[in-house]
């Protein structure tokens, strides 16, 4: 290929935070876990495939935009419920106490058997334990607490259960990453998989690791969710998309957390 | 049955009626993967064809390939080959048949199919995410395929 090497390769870097409390080195490519071992030797976060520019935003908390979004997470973990009276903080103290949380999620809810995502604990929470309406999925509300909870996690490597009663829900989502929705006929493989590294008109293809979610998008200024990026990237395709939150996108967000098996939780990434 | 609906949807979409009965998609036969027969009866407008390669609504073809030919093209993709030279390798009829169908000649290809309007798994309305009803619009029109294939016809080396 006429554009070389130099195209397709995640860039070399480490990336240390320096966050209120002293700095973190994240482990941003390692090797692939077991059930990948045939497909890459080495997984890579999408942090590697960015612009020097936006690589660095992420190296401080100070620069990183999606911090903001934590703080009010943390007004909002504080806040009474005008609905019931009880908080968050009431029950859960502190949002440390979410530490770990988000490195093993998605999983099968013990109590319910049910796959759970972080929207849904939230929302149980939300709407059975403070008497609210469930918040939108992709609600800023929602959006800020993601934020806050997953940086509790920050550093910790991504771990989620893919045996057991996930084995079910973890096929289904194997199997959507390899099918080629829509009318340009493209499966997140076809992108992700094969063509990581490769350019896709102005696009630095990374494998399409969920390890940096939610992520702070410069596009967007705005905070996006892991399930709103795969419902974008199969919009894409030309295809009906599914909505966030659907069972289908639940079970994918397993599958693809699965394949960053090993990478750190990066809280709030920051990508273009 | 099909067809029928491909040119009751044609009409709807307010397509006009060319005078040649143009080949429908579903229509269009492929022999080892090329097609012979122009599929308006008409020659291509190669400048057009540029247009419709360099656009991201219609081929976006720069979008996973390099063509120095076009060297005004901002940040092209390098997923498929680069397209210089296209015509010293291919016919005409095989130009057209990759362009309608891709996967007709690269099995499994990741470059989409241009001209086809069913088989497809949640087929949605453009880029809009919401469901489409088959058969959809192909993504070119057979004039702009047409166009498409004449110009890569000038990619000589
Ligand atoms: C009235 C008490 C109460 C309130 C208010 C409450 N929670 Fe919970 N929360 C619980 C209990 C009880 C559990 C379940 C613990 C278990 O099943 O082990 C839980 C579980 C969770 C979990 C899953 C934790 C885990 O490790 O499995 C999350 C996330 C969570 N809550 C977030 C929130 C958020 C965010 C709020 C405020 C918007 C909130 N909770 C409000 C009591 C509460
Ligand atoms: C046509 C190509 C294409 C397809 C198909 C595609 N994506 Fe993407 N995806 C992209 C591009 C371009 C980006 C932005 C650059 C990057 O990180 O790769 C992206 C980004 C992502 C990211 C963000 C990575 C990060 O670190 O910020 C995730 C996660 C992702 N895709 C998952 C998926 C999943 C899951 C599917 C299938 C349902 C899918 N993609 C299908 C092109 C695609
Ligand atoms: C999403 C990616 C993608 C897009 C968009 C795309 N292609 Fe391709 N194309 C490929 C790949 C990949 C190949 C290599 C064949 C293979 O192995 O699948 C290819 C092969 C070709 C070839 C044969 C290569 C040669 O020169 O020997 C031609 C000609 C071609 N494409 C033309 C086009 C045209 C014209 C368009 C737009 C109307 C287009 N492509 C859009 C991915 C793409």
């Amino acid at each position: 290929l006429s554009l070389g090497a130099a195209f397709a390769d995640p860039v070399e870097d480490e990336l240390v935070v320096t966050a209120e409390d002293g700095e973190i080195t994240l482990v941003t490519t390692t090797k692939a876990p077991g059930h990948l071992a045939e497909t890459f030797d080495t997984i890579w976060s999408g942090w590697h495939f960015r612009e020097d520019d936006t690589r660095d935003l992420q190296r401080d908390d100070f620069d990183n935009p999606g911090m903001l979004f934590a703080d009010r997470g943390l007004d909002r973990w504080n806040a009474k419920s005008e609905a019931s009276g009880a908080s968050c903080a009431g029950c859960h103290e502190g949002p440390e106490s979410m530490k770990g949380l988000r490195a093993v999620l998605p999983r099968v809810d013990a109590k319910t058997g049910k796959l759970m995502i972080l929207e849904d604990y939230i929302n149980d929470c939300v709407t059975t334990r403070m008497g609210e309406e469930a918040w939108g999925m992709t609600s800023g509300k929602m959006k800020d607490m993601l934020g806050l909870i997953s940086l509790q996690s920050r550093g910790e490597p991504v771990n989620v259960a893919i045996d057991g009663p996930a084995a079910e829900f973890w096929a289904k989502g194997r199997e959507m990453y390899y099918t080629r929705y829509g009318q340009l006929e493209m499966a997140c493989a076809n992108c992700h998989e094969q063509n990581a590294g490769m350019m896709i008109r102005a696009d630095h293809l990374s494998q399409g690791q969920v390890n940096g979610f939610p992520t702070y998008r410069l596009k967007d200024a705005g905070m996006v969710t892991a399930q709103q990026r795969f419902v974008g990237c199969i919009r894409d395709t030309r295809a009906e998309t599914f909505k966030a939150g659907s069972d289908e996108l639940k079970a994918l967000e397993l599958y693809v957390a699965s394949r960053g098996n090993g990478l750190s939780v990066e809280g709030i990434s920051v990508r273009h | 049955m099909a067809k029928r609906l491909w040119v009751a949807a044609a009409i709807l979409a307010g397509h006009s009626a060319p005078a040649f009965a143009e080949i429908s998609p579903v229509d269009v036969t492929f022999a080892e993967g090329a097609i012979e027969q122009s599929l308006t009866g008409q020659a291509g407008d190669a400048a057009s064809g540029a247009k419709v390669m360099t656009t991201a609504a219609l081929g976006n073809c720069v979008a996973c390939h390099v063509i120095d030919a076009m060297p005004d093209v901002e940040f092209p993709g390098n997923i498929g080959p680069p397209l210089d030279g296209a015509a010293d390798r291919w016919s005409e009829a095989q130009l057209r048949g990759i362009v309608v169908n891709a996967k007709m000649t690269f099995e499994g290809s990741f470059m989409p199919a241009f001209y086809k309007s069913a088989g497809y798994i949640r087929p949605g309305d453009t880029y809009t995410g919401k469901a489409a009803q088959e058969p959809l619009p192909p993504i070119l029109t057979a004039q702009q395929v047409e166009d498409v294939v004449a110009y890569l016809l000038t990619l000589k080396e």
